[in-house]
């Protein structure tokens, strides 16, 4: 009978476990946050010489960090709107319509996902060029779209399939016609879909190196701009604070979104 | 026949393809005015695609659909006047009750004041008065079911379709909503077009039944005509349990060697000396299978022919013990001449 019984009560070693995983994964992030305020502007001493701020006054003076701050903002949200449509068409038309090859257009859609960067960011740079296309913001968009799209149409799509498909017919049935179908009730359906692979898309665009060096042309983006950093050993106290202004930044939306999706597969677990 | 002259439904030489699949092929049909018409098959034998075409979600291959004498079989669903109850519901699971049933009102811009009222006014017609904020999620399967009722009735269509909404329920439940189905039709007076493959569901609620095989209709009648007089050797073995006779035996029976059919409960199973009455055929036999069902029994009889022939009595006097004993043993079958009913083929 006991030993039918799972026991809640987790053992020593198991929570020793858990928290060596956690140190693992957050120990290096702690660290840059701890170095933010070395007054040492080149090397990781420990203890601390010192604690100072200055670094963050720094950062805040640093012109070109701001303009790829910004840069990276513009591509992220650009590339998720653009996912955000593109993947919802897709995720609508493979799950509603079944068409010759419609298995293989699905497949190349999640193809760029799998494919390294490094492979599509050379593809982008020899199409680009063979167009005399001219490196701009939106070449920047166009390669960041080309995973973005992937992430919000798998999304949408797991959704599709979890969705009853005779509501569609029950809404269009009860008078409403294909916009007032979307609207009421398609849309309140894959809304938590559309958030969380909107979210997705934008972590993903927003710390991009591989695809934006072939793509970007003399523009920096965020990640670029901390990865020139690394060559410059004396600004390495502004690239910690500009690291943690990043994950503050990030943190919020990424929070957000746990907490409405962990809400929406609550009143899901209610209908079993 | 008919008060009304248009039929709320005809259906003109309609049929559905798909790929070289004859779904429905080449159905005529009319369903009158304020009846309670039931659509009774085996899966696949077209109903569901029927009325799928009336709601408007499948068009006709070729054929014509007049709603009312209106050509309707190029409408999209949400320009017919026509509502339908789907099989799984399909209530928006992210709506409370009342949103759900007034969908149809605020998609059509109707004022919220009475949206809310109308939404009332179902929820009481269904017996759910008090439920409107609650979710789907949380109400029991029969209660969905009458959401799902009131929120199609809601737009008061001209005809209502009902995709085999009872299929999910158990035993109890369908039969108290068997009930409650006819009364609201009564009382709501819309034409109701039921699909089932429940022969037993379609006999108790109908006003009429058309019984359907392989995308075309066998036969179309009220529960009587259907059960008594079955017009083809599928419909006597799809509607209740029959026996079909035909050949020598049946010529020395009626005269004809053409097939005709014979319920089990019409049959009496007598002694080897039973004089038949006036009227009266008989058969003789052997007792091959006994099974006993509580309120009745039924007997396979293997007879002199060769035919295995169902017979059932009722239990009125006697034991589980008394039936099981006549396992075995010759026996005589007598029906009344009446009881033969030629299927043709």
């Amino acid at each position: 009978m006991r030993s039918n019984s799972f026991d809640p009560k987790a053992s020593w070693g198991l929570k020793l476990a858990a928290l060596g995983g956690l140190l693992f994964l957050h120990a290096p992030i702690l660290i840059i946050f701890l170095y933010t305020l070395t007054p040492d502007e080149t090397t990781y001493t420990f203890p601390l010489p010192g604690i100072t701020f200055k670094w963050f006054g720094v950062a805040l003076q640093r012109e070109d960090l701001w303009r790829a701050l910004t840069l990276s903002l513009k591509v992220a949200t650009v590339a998720t709107i653009a996912a955000l449509i593109l993947g919802t068409l897709a995720a609508a038309a493979v799950y509603r319509s079944s068409f010759f090859g419609r298995e293989a257009v699905s497949f190349l859609l999640i193809l760029p996902i799998a494919l390294p960067g490094i492979v599509t960011g050379i593809a982008l740079r020899t199409a680009l060029g063979g167009f005399d296309i001219p490196f701009s913001f939106w070449t920047i968009v166009i390669g960041h779209a080309t995973f973005c799209v992937v992430v919000v149409y798998n999304n949408v799509l797991a959704r599709f399939r979890r969705m009853q498909g005779s509501q569609i017919e029950a809404s269009m049935d009860l008078g409403a016609n294909s916009f007032q179908t979307f609207r009421y009730v398609i849309f309140p359906n894959i809304a938590t879909a559309l958030l969380a692979g909107g979210m997705l898309a934008f972590a993903l665009s927003f710390d991009e190196v591989i695809v934006t060096t072939f793509t970007a042309g003399q523009d920096t983006t965020l990640p670029i701009w901390i990865f020139s950093q690394l060559t410059r050993p004396r600004d390495r106290p502004v690239t910690n604070v500009v690291a943690m202004l990043v994950m503050l930044i990030t943190f919020v939306p990424i929070f957000l979104a746990q907490r409405l999706s962990a809400q929406s597969s609550d009143t899901e677990g209610e209908t079993k | 026949m008919s008060n009304s002259p248009t039929p709320a439904i005809r259906f003109n030489q309609v049929s559905r393809y798909f790929g070289d699949v004859k779904a429905v092929d080449q159905v005529n049909l009319e369903v009158r005015d304020g009846e309670f018409f039931s659509m009774l098959g085996p899966s696949g034998s077209g109903k569901t695609t029927c009325l799928r075409m009336i709601a408007g979600f499948d068009r006709p291959t070729s054929g014509q659909i007049f709603l009312y004498g209106q050509d309707v079989s190029n409408l999209p669903p949400y320009e017919r006047d026509v509502n339908t109850v789907f099989q799984d519901y399909a209530l928006f699971p992210h709506m409370n009750v009342a949103d759900n049933i007034a969908y149809g009102l605020m998609v059509k811009k109707v004022k919220k004041s009475e949206r809310i009222r109308r939404a009332d006014e179902m929820l009481e017609l269904v017996r759910l008065t008090g439920f409107g904020k609650r979710k789907p999620s949380q109400l029991s399967g029969g209660q969905r079911q009458r959401v799902a009722l009131a929120r199609a009735l809601v737009n008061h269509p001209k005809v209502l379709l009902l995709d085999e909404p009872l299929g999910a329920l158990d035993l109890k439940l369908r039969q108290q909503m068997q009930v409650e189905l006819k009364s609201i039709q009564q009382r709501v007076g819309i034409t109701f077009i039921f699909v089932t493959h429940d022969q037993e569901e379609a006999l108790t609620m109908s006003d009429r039944i058309a019984v359907f095989n392989e995308g075309k209709i066998s036969q179309v009648g009220t529960p009587a005509e259907i059960y008594e007089r079955p017009a083809s050797p599928f419909v006597a073995g799809f509607v209740g349990t029959s026996n079909l006779i035909g050949g020598e035996v049946a010529k020395r029976l009626t005269g004809s060697d053409k097939l005709f059919s014979i319920r089990p409960e019409k049959i009496h199973l007598g002694n080897v000396n039973s004089q038949p009455e006036a009227g009266m055929v008989f058969l003789d036999g052997a007792v091959r299978d006994v099974v006993y069902l509580g309120l009745f029994t039924r007997y396979l009889v293997e007879t002199e022919g060769g035919i295995d022939l169902m017979v059932v009595e009722q239990n009125l006097k006697t034991t589980s013990m008394d039936v099981l004993s006549v396992k075995g043993q010759k026996v005589r079958l007598l029906w009344h001449k009446d009881h033969i009913n030629p299927v043709g083929g």
